[in-house]
């Protein structure tokens, strides 16, 4: 069953209609739609024209301020990065468990995937959220083409 | 003082103990203990004395650290935290304010009038209508009994006090009380607790109830319990109080942080203290 979940970020409407091509990482949202697909909610298009860079994507991970995905996650990878987390599950074979769609949604939302109780961030998402300090306000963690790289950099992770 | 060091045997603490860290002075990157020393906390805690408790086994943070850590702090003539105290132990007989009192001046020594009294703390105060802290007992005293100035949150001299009082219930366990007045306070500390924050959107539970024991980058995730503070911290080379410590944690998750001494920390203060009930005070404890 297809649901009509289509979120348009009002942060992002906002964007389009005051700065149309400015980086979204300095404002709003880039719009994107969600559906629902094999059970759980999935984004199949990309929040991008530009097609996502598996290399620009494996910085993003490893960057500390960026992804820092490493905090969480093992990657066999980027093993000479150190420090591999164990919070989360290891990335190595993600490709495999989930699609792009599907790890698109997972990086701008896992509660959208997972649970609500999931402590994994949404990397895309500025409303819903207690107390953000001021600096970060109104900015997701990741902008639109991170998420994208990061998204290309997984579905290498095969 | 038979168990507290000379200042000399603290200076070649210190240099000992620059030699033995070699990230101590490198903030910007994460303490290290690799996965290599991963340390065997289980069984080294108590059984949970509320059957409300999230946790099967109460652990300390202690049991999470390095062995070399958890030695340094075993040791009184290693663990640096021991400044402190000997800070504090200054201060106890110095005269200070309009009153020209001292804090001996009215409880004499601290060994047996301060024995157990911070494992009972934060503890509600009548006069005030709310609980109050160590750090604020402290300076209710300050301004009452001593007609001086309060010491500011963050002071060494406050921080030492605060360590000096803790470190004579060394030992004893901690004893908070949650019932009565103090409920709403431990109700909300316990909402705040699992209230998630900042833009990374992680709660106290998160990592704390949730995740102790696994490897978070660079370091192993406590249970994130009180019963240390203040606490010596490697990376800060300092004594660190608990609202500080709770300021890092939420500046980590890039929230705004609430205010040290304010009611949120102080609500929040009550719920964790409860949450290791049992748990023997270490101040000062010695962490990453």
């Amino acid at each position: 069953m297809r649901r009509p979940i289509t979120a348009y970020a009002l942060a992002g409407l906002c964007a389009l209609a005051t700065a149309a091509g400015a980086e979204t990482a300095s404002g709003g949202l880039a719009p994107f739609k969600i559906v629902a697909a094999d059970g759980t909610d999935a984004i199949p298009d990309p929040l991008t024209d530009k097609p996502g860079d598996p290399a620009a994507g494996a910085k993003v991970v490893v960057n500390r301020r960026q992804g820092n995905c490493l905090g969480c996650h093992q990657i066999s990878s980027v093993k000479s990065e150190d420090f591999h987390g164990e919070v989360g599950p290891s990335l190595d074979g993600v490709a495999g468990r989930w699609d792009a769609a599907h790890l698109r949604m997972i990086v701008v939302n896992p509660k959208h995937v997972f649970t609500e109780a999931t402590v994994m961030p949404a990397f895309y998402r500025v409303d819903g959220l207690s107390r953000v300090r001021p600096e970060f306000q109104g900015k997701p963690i990741l902008t639109a083409q991170q998420v994208e790289d990061v998204v290309a950099y997984l579905t290498t992770l095969k | 003082m038979p168990s507290v060091p000379s200042p000399l045997a603290f200076a070649a603490v210190a240099i000992l103990a620059l030699a033995v860290s070699p990230h101590a002075q490198d903030t910007s990157s994460p303490r290290a203990q690799d996965t290599s020393e991963r340390p065997a906390w289980q069984e080294h805690g108590i059984k949970p004395q509320s059957p409300d408790s999230p946790f099967g086994e109460v652990v300390s943070g202690l049991y999470f650290r390095s062995k070399e850590t958890q030695a340094m702090q075993a040791d009184d003539f290693n663990n640096p935290g021991f400044l402190a105290v000997e800070q504090g132990e200054d201060l106890w007989s110095k005269v200070d304010g309009a009153a020209g009192r001292s804090c001996a001046s009215c409880h004499n020594e601290a060994a047996t009038a301060m024995k157990g009294v911070a494992a009972a703390y934060p503890k509600w105060n009548g006069k005030l209508g709310k609980p109050v802290n160590l750090e604020q007992r402290i300076n209710i005293c300050r301004s009452g009994a001593l007609k001086a100035e309060p010491w500011a949150f963050g002071s060494p001299e406050l921080t030492a006090m605060t360590t000096y009082i803790r470190n004579q219930s060394r030992g004893m366990p901690v004893a908070v009380k949650v019932d009565g007045p103090m409920t709403p306070w431990f109700d909300r500390g316990k909402a705040l607790y699992y209230q998630r924050n900042g833009q990374l959107d992680l709660a106290c539970a998160s990592c704390h109830e949730k995740n102790h024991g696994k490897y978070l980058r660079a370091d192993f995730l406590s249970q994130g319990q009180s019963n240390g503070f203040p606490v010596y911290r490697l990376r800060d080379q300092r004594l660190v109080p608990l609202h500080e410590r709770m300021e890092g944690c939420m500046q980590d998750v890039r929230a705004t942080p609430y205010k040290p001494l304010f009611d949120e920390f102080l609500a929040l203060e009550t719920y964790v203290a409860w949450r290791g009930l049992g748990l023997p005070v270490e101040t000062p404890a010695v962490r990453n």
